[in-house]
């Protein structure tokens, strides 16, 4: 019955979804109030129906409902409640309908706090998202409903993949949809103004939140990813140029990338037109990714071909609303008036530097996602493009912008003065490469590379804490005032230099692991040791373990140090029993920013021997490998004070505030 | 806790699993350290022909290790990496490598990221050159000039 609720709520949403997608932009047309105020109501009813359908499966899965089909062939009785909850967007039908949950929790938002924006934008703006909700509320009603019933009941679920049954699986696709699909927010913005043709400095301020908020998340749910893959895999990688990475990954460039150029607009008016096609492009890039996890065109173009019907629909998706969104922004573009000019060396000079390098690297990403499935379609020819070609294609792409990132704010607007950035800079580089030559001093036979790209990530944080130092006037004016003057920044201003700040973090977390990561594996029978990083690991015994739903071999390790012990480490093999799938379940030990990472492999049986004498044990030393993480969530950080900016709250550009004593606060915002 | 080698063999005969395999196996490994390195290279370079997207370096799977022996062999029998990577497209196609080869069909790709930034600075270049003749802004006469001059100088003479 509760079932039967849940897809009839949906239903109903998307009645709800069709008004919310006409109503309100026949009203803005007209200028009937009554009308755009339906955006609002059918927005925020949209939102309660879906969050019932969605409430509704989640029953389902937690009183383990095997009647359903999706509850029967992802979930188990035994399985612990928290992935019982999980696994309710552990699939596709159920992680479509957290999608569309999140894309109208926007909607809402929007119609919610949305007050201070004018009727008219704000009518337009949640009429486009009606279009997105009802698009997609009717691919899951067609083609995925997660309501449809099986008869008879099965007794017993089939379990949800156990690589999937894991906290962090709890955490990373509601984190990443919320990124993913709060872009929508930025791509409705533009796609109403298009339609209304005008565009101005305020536009960017009312966007610049939720583009914040969407780039916040997909920051965290992408750094939830990487460390997931990491520890749950199996072999501590952390980043594999998979095309399902790729496709959370282009967003983020190109969200990075909007980040940016929509501070230009902001501040100067100037870069409009640029503006409007970024939000545009990373909300396609979007739903893109969407198109190529879902359609099953990624795991190869036959299996597409064979069963289409998904991955039509959401093509059809695709077409219309990229295809639309283009066509009009053809159509209104010309027309937008772009404002403010600027010298090349400028600030917003240094962000079209940013731009152009950030949106290179989307389309590296994008063509080199692509261009195995154009080709295969095309010429029937096979080949691959993996990690390979993005490290060589990617990574050049980048050293040049990290160079580029401390210069940036210390431009000023309109006319900056490169040479006077640059010596502002000499202390920050000269520590940086300092930093850099004494790590690689320390670490014998580290190759002089490493040592200047570990200086660049130092450059970026040592900049970052430069352009903060210069705001408050450190060396210019007494301590105590520069206390108070950095105190008195603006939060955005803080927010930047932060997200700076642990983009530079992340650069030496990436460069330490590369360069000095080293790797020991031996078959190894109890009471032997393997050395790796400086630490001696003992392998001391095996043991069988039983948990909830797999059976597990535990490997005990005792970690030794100059000769003295100093923890000890688990690290096992998995069964998952529904599905008989082998899981290794990897033990790491952290020490510092680094980590001791070790796993299991096969039993290894002599000749001869009945039973096993040893398994093959691999350890890895990964120095400095949190700092990857670690470096992401300083800048969602920083993405999250900047979004505690009065001026984002308030909405509107006001009036200077009275200046305070402690000395006027000059310098613009980030 | 109870001797490792009983246990092992018990579960081993009760559960009789397949349990995944490792990437490189410690069997696999050469003797000679260099070799090896250039093996490991090479090994990050070649697909999984039945994996979803990892290099046989990274892979579990059967074919993967076959294909891991097979380039050791070669290492050994004195072959180039270049020479190596020939005979491995020739039996399994250029599927099989992850960094695509230069060739015509795979021009567009190694010249896209090229292309992009090229367009890229040719647009802001058009951008901005079309707005230079604003940037500069009306310039003042040498009269206003002598204004401005006179009015500074009255001023520092005042303070």
């Amino acid at each position: 019955m509760i079932v039967e609720l849940g897809h009839y709520a949906l239903i109903i949403a998307f009645a709800t979804a069709l008004v919310q997608s006409v109503l309100p932009v026949v009203g803005a047309r007209r200028g009937d109030q009554s009308l755009m105020a339906i955006g609002d109501t059918s927005a925020i009813v949209s939102f309660l129906l879906v969050l019932l359908s969605f409430c509704a499966l989640t029953y389902a899965y937690v009183v383990s409902d095997f009647s359903v089909q999706n509850v029967y062939e992802n979930s188990h009785s035994l399985k612990p409640m928290i992935y019982k909850i999980s696994g309710v967007w552990g699939n596709h039908e159920g992680s479509m309908l957290l999608w569309i949950l999140i894309l109208v929790f926007f909607s809402a938002l929007v119609a919610f706090f949305g007050r201070n924006l004018p009727k008219s934008l704000r009518a337009n703006v949640l009429a486009v998202q009606g279009w997105i909700t009802t698009a997609f509320l009717l691919f899951v009603l067609q083609t995925s409903n997660p309501f449809a019933r099986i008869v008879p009941t099965p007794m017993e679920g089939r379990d949800l993949n156990p690589i999937l049954q894991d906290i962090g699986l709890a955490i990373h696709p509601p984190l990443l949809y919320l990124g993913y699909v709060g872009f929508s927010i930025c791509f409705s913005f533009a796609v109403a103004a298009l339609i209304e043709g005008r565009i101005d400095a305020a536009w960017a301020r009312w966007v610049r939140p939720w583009t914040l908020t969407a780039w916040i998340f997909l920051t965290g749910g992408i750094a939830m990813g990487s460390y997931w893959a990491y520890y749950e895999l199996g072999w501590g990688g952390w980043w594999f140029w998979d095309p399902v990475e790729n496709a959370s990954f282009m967003p983020w460039l190109a969200g990075t990338a909007l980040l940016h150029s929509a501070l230009v607009m902001e501040k100067r008016e100037a870069l409009k037109i640029w503006t409007i096609l970024l939000a545009i492009i990373t909300f396609s890039l979007s739903l893109l990714g969407t198109f190529l996890v879902r359609s099953g065109v990624l795991t190869s173009v036959h299996t597409f071909a064979s069963d289409p019907s998904r991955g039509v629909f959401i093509l059809a998706i695709l077409v219309v609303f990229i295809g639309g969104a283009f066509g009009l922004f053809a159509l209104r573009a010309t027309s937008l008036k772009s404002g403010g000019l600027f010298q090349p060396i400028s600030r917003e000079g240094g962000l079209v530097l940013n731009n152009l390098f950030l949106t290179t690297a989307t389309a590296t990403v994008l063509i080199g996602t692509l261009y195995p499935l154009l080709l295969e379609t095309v010429t029937g020819e096979k080949i691959s493009v993996g990690p390979p070609f993005f490290n060589l294609t990617f990574g050049p792409l980048m050293i040049p912008l990290l160079l580029a990132v401390p210069f940036g704010p210390l431009l000023a607007w309109k006319r900056g003065d490169l040479l006077g950035a640059a010596q502002r800079l000499y202390v920050a580089a000269g520590l940086a490469l300092l930093a850099g030559l004494i790590v690689v001093y320390f670490t014998t036979g580290a190759p002089v590379l490493a040592a200047l790209a570990l200086a660049i990530g130092f450059f970026v944080m040592f900049g970052a804490v430069t352009d903060l130092a210069l705001r408050a006037g450190v060396g210019k004016v007494s301590a105590g005032i520069a206390m108070r003057r950095l105190a008195g920044l603006p939060r955005s201003a803080f927010g930047g230099a932060m997200a700076h700040f642990g983009l530079g973090v992340m650069v030496i977390g990436i460069v330490a692991v590369t360069a000095f990561e080293t790797e020991a594996v031996a078959e190894m029978a109890p009471g032997e040791t393997i050395d790796a990083g400086g630490y001696t690991l003992r392998f001391d015994s095996m043991d069988p373990n039983q948990g909830p739903n797999y059976v597990e071999d535990v490997g005990h390790f005792t970690v030794l140090r100059n000769g003295a012990e100093i923890s000890r480490m688990d690290s096992a093999k998995r069964v998952y029993t529904a599905r008989q799938m082998p899981t290794t379940e990897a033990g790491i030990l952290t020490r510092g920013f680094s980590q001791l990472y070790v796993s299991l492999g096969d039993f290894v049986t002599p000749e001869g021997a009945e039973a096993p004498t040893a398994i093959v044990v691999r350890v890895w030393w990964k120095p400095q490998v949190t700092l990857i993480w670690i470096g992401s969530v300083i800048m969602a950080f920083g993405g999250l004070i900047s979004l505690s900016d009065r001026r984002l709250r308030v909405g509107a550009p006001k009036p200077h505030r009275q200046r305070k004593a402690g000395g006027p606060v000059m310098e613009p915002a980030e | 806790m109870i001797g490792g080698a009983r246990i092992m063999a018990l579960l081993i005969v009760v559960m009789g699993l397949a349990s995944p395999a490792f990437a490189v196996q410690p069997n696999e490994i050469l003797d000679d350290p260099a070799l090896e390195q250039r093996a490991r290279s090479i090994s990050a370079e070649l697909r999984c022909m039945v994996c979803q997207n990892q290099s046989i370096d990274d892979s579990d799977a059967e074919l993967a290790r076959d294909l891991r022996v097979l380039v050791r062999e070669r290492l050994v029998s004195g072959d180039t990496d270049e020479q190596v990577y020939d005979y491995v497209v020739s039996r399994y196609g250029e599927f099989v490598l992850l960094r695509p080869r230069l060739s015509i069909q795979t021009l567009a790709l190694w010249a896209a990221p090229i292309l992009v930034m090229g367009a890229g600075i040719a647009a802001i270049a058009t951008f901005l050159r079309n707005r230079d003749p604003l940037q500069a802004g009306p310039t003042l006469t040498e009269g206003e000039e002598k204004a401005i001059a006179d009015l500074l100088k009255e001023r520092s003479n005042r303070s």
